[in-house]
């Protein structure tokens, strides 16, 4: 069951064309692993998707409904839609918990006890209920990205969008937020996940879609694309990422 | 023959000076807080990116940093009233023109405050479906208004000795107080020394409290804007 | 509805040229006096000797936490009571906003000369410069390039303070807006008129400060 359907999305920046003409159907549990060249537009991608950007072109389809353009509209979408960074965004005044709290209370307007209840729940499962009372100057880089995973998991979000989550982080740092991201894969959850860890997209992703020029330049299982691509870009590109390893 | 000091007809008239003092706390406490709310007024005016909603703010801002203080007072309370066919006191005269002064100040610092903050902290408010609104007071102001005491705190003390114009338009702050004293005692000296004195303790009192509040927050780790 | 009525005003066009006339002397004096005189303590609060450093500190803590105001009416009606001679309005707010200038300009001018690499002062001693020779030659020179912004906003500063020579009755644009309201009952035209002349001198200063601070900003 189809429950993102994205045609024609294009996106520029001035005159930088960035997305042209983009279509994309997600399906439900489905992991897709979004690659490209630094600056292909990986990220807008995944901005326009929530229009956190608005796309210049193109329509997005959320569970067979065409999303306007009217801020409370958009609102809905972002909250159905969750998102995670690599720079993590948490913010810096509110506690782990008050973090994850936020958009149950502000946005939700959930009752405290509620709200609480529910990112204390969120944060064992990413495995920080111990850090619940810790602001997040306190927390080093994996667990911030945790949180923030937990923040997005709190609203319930129908999709995930990860924008290279592990790529600010100490390699050693790496493994734990990998490992949040693949216990959520093996609950079915469905994700767009742009990032640099080949391995990982192979083992994870479902499906894996490689982005040049601004438009899906090669898709296909994560066999197809990353094993045996066909295209010459995607060949260069795989090629500079020696450190991959099966 | 050297002058000699008589402190005494001062202290006769402490009340006098103590409802001075009362006063001049009164004018700068309202002012400021009156050009807070104004002053963040301003600046979601001057951040927006309609025209007609950032260039008049803009175009006040301009006027109230561009013209002398006293000139603005007097014009509100000689003009004004006249022109608007209102009534107006000296302390209202004052602090509607000091408000005014300090939220053209705040604009800026609220501005600048609210800039300060990263784009990734509106992405991440905006990411869990919050609405600008929202994302502005819960996110984003919180973190602004914490860099932006030291501002705050040295506007506070600018006021406060701004508002010794007021005793040109006879209204009874310290400086008008001392100026009755010295007339009705004759001792100009003595009366304007202490008047000068206690401006100096409540205002030094006031600047070491805002440098150990700056201490405070730059030990925790938070940049300032100004 | 009022009726503007800019022609009397206009018509006292001579007695506002005399206001502007004081309002840039005793400009002009401050300016000049205020911000040399800040230089010599900003020089004394920078000094590690204790015989300049805590004179300078008090001087720029007293002047810097009075209300200028307060500081001109004492130099008109107490000072003179210890002097054998009297204090003109002139002399008097002079004194008080010159002071002021110079303790408000003097941490400018010790933030500027802080802000310097300590490097600039190394390699003006390896050449065998003098304190003062290092100082007018190599610090000050970059540090007056920093300091320009700040200066410029005292100078606006001082602009506005000039008003304030009218609560002794010095004669500037103000205290002439007092005299021709009351002589033509046009309050209105007259506060607005000098509003209007401050804003037009000041505005171009103010957006020199805009640029400067923009490009003092770009450049470091
Ligand atoms: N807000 C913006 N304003 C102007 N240009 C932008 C903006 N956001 C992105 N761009 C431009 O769009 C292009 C694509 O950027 P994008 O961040 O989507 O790339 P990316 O694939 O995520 O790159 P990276 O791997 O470095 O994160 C770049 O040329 C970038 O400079
Ligand atoms: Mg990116």
């Amino acid at each position: 069951m189809t429950i993102l359907k994205v045609s024609g999305l294009s996106k520029s920046f001035g005159g930088n064309d960035v997305i042209r003409g983009i279509d994309l159907d997600v399906a439900k549990g489905e992991r897709i692993a979004v690659l490209g060249a630094s600056g292909s537009g990986k990220s807008t991608l995944l901005r326009c998707l929530n229009f956190m950007e608005m796309p210049d072109a193109g329509t997005i389809t959320l569970d067979g409904k065409v999303v306007g353009r009217r801020e409370a509209e958009l609102t809905l979408v972002r909250q159905r839609i969750g998102m995670v960074f690599q720079q993590f965004n948490l913010f810096p005044h509110m506690t782990a918990l008050g973090n994850v709290m936020e958009g149950l209370r502000t946005v939700r307007r959930m009752n405290k006890a509620d709200a609480q209840a529910r990112a204390e729940r969120e944060l064992a499962r990413v495995g920080l209920a111990d850090k619940a009372a810790h602001y997040p100057a306190h927390l080093s880089g994996g667990q911030k990205q945790r949180v923030a995973i937990a923040r997005a998991l709190a609203m319930d979000p129908e999709l995930l969008l990860f924008d290279e989550p592990t790529s600010a982080l100490d390699p050693e740092l790496v493994g734990e937020v990998l490992g949040v991201i693949r216990s959520l894969a093996e609950e079915g959850r469905t994700m767009l996940l742009v990032t640099h860890e080949l391995g990982f997209a192979y083992h994870v992703a479902t499906r894996v879609i490689f982005l040049a020029d601004g438009t899906i330049h090669e898709q296909g299982t994560p066999d197809e694309v990353l094993k045996h691509p066909k295209k010459e870009r995607t060949q260069a590109f795989l090629a500079r990422h020696k450190e991959f390893s099966l | 023959m050297a002058y000699q000091w008589d402190f005494t007809p001062v202290f006769a008239n402490a009340d006098l000076l103590a409802q001075g003092l009362v006063n001049t706390l009164k004018v700068t406490g309202a002012s400021l807080a009156c050009g807070l709310v104004l002053g963040l007024g301003f600046a979601l005016m001057r951040l927006s990116r309609q025209r007609l909603v950032s260039w008049p703010a803009g175009f006040v801002i301009e006027v109230f940093r561009t013209t002398p203080p006293l000139v603005q007072l007097f014009w509100f309370f000689f003009a004004l009233p006249l022109i608007a066919g209102i009534e107006m006191t000296p302390l209202l005269a004052a602090v509607v023109t000091f408000s005014i002064q300090s939220a053209a100040f705040f604009a800026e610092v609220f501005r600048a405050g609210i800039v300060s903050v990263e784009r990734g902290q509106w992405d991440g408010a905006r990411a869990i479906g919050m609405t600008h609104g929202q994302a502005l007071r819960r996110i984003v102001l919180p973190q602004a208004v914490k860099r932006m005491i030291p501002a705050f705190m040295e506007r506070a003390i600018e006021l406060m000795k701004t508002t010794t114009l007021v005793a040109t338009i006879a209204y009874t702050d310290l400086l008008f107080a001392a100026n009755e004293i010295a007339q009705k005692t004759f001792r100009p000296l003595e009366t304007f020394t202490v008047a000068a004195l206690i401006y100096f303790v409540v205002i030094t009192a006031f600047s070491l409290l805002a440098r150990q509040l700056e201490r405070h927050l730059a030990v925790s780790g938070e940049s300032t804007v100004h | 509805m009022h009726q503007w009525d800019f022609a009397s005003v206009l018509d006292n066009t001579d007695a506002l040229a005399v206001g502007a006339l004081g309002t840039l002397r005793i400009f002009a004096i401050c300016l000049v006096a205020g911000l040399s005189f800040g230089l010599v303590v900003g020089l004394g609060r920078y000094s590690q000797r204790r015989v300049f450093y805590w004179p300078a500190t008090a001087f720029v803590e007293f002047f810097r936490n009075t209300p200028v105001l307060v500081q001109i009416i004492w130099f008109y009606f107490a000072l003179p009571i210890l002097m054998p001679f009297s204090i003109s309005p002139l002399a008097a707010a002079s004194l008080g906003i010159s002071l002021n200038s110079a303790a408000f300009s003097a941490e400018i001018y010790r933030g500027g000369i802080q802000s310097i690499d300590r490097g600039q002062w190394d390699g003006a001693r390896a050449l065998g410069m003098s304190f003062l020779q290092a100082m007018r030659r190599i610090i000050l020179p970059q540090a007056l390039k920093r300091m320009t912004p700040a200066l410029t906003n005292r100078a606006i500063e001082i602009f506005k303070m000039s008003t304030l020579a009218s609560a002794v009755a010095y004669v500037e644009l103000l205290q002439q807006a007092k005299l021709i309201a009351s002589l033509n009952f046009n309050p209105i035209e007259a506060y607005t008129a000098v509003a209007v002349i401050f804003f037009v001198f000041l505005w171009p200063l103010v957006q020199l400060t805009y640029v400067l601070e923009r490009r003092l900003a770009r450049d470091e």
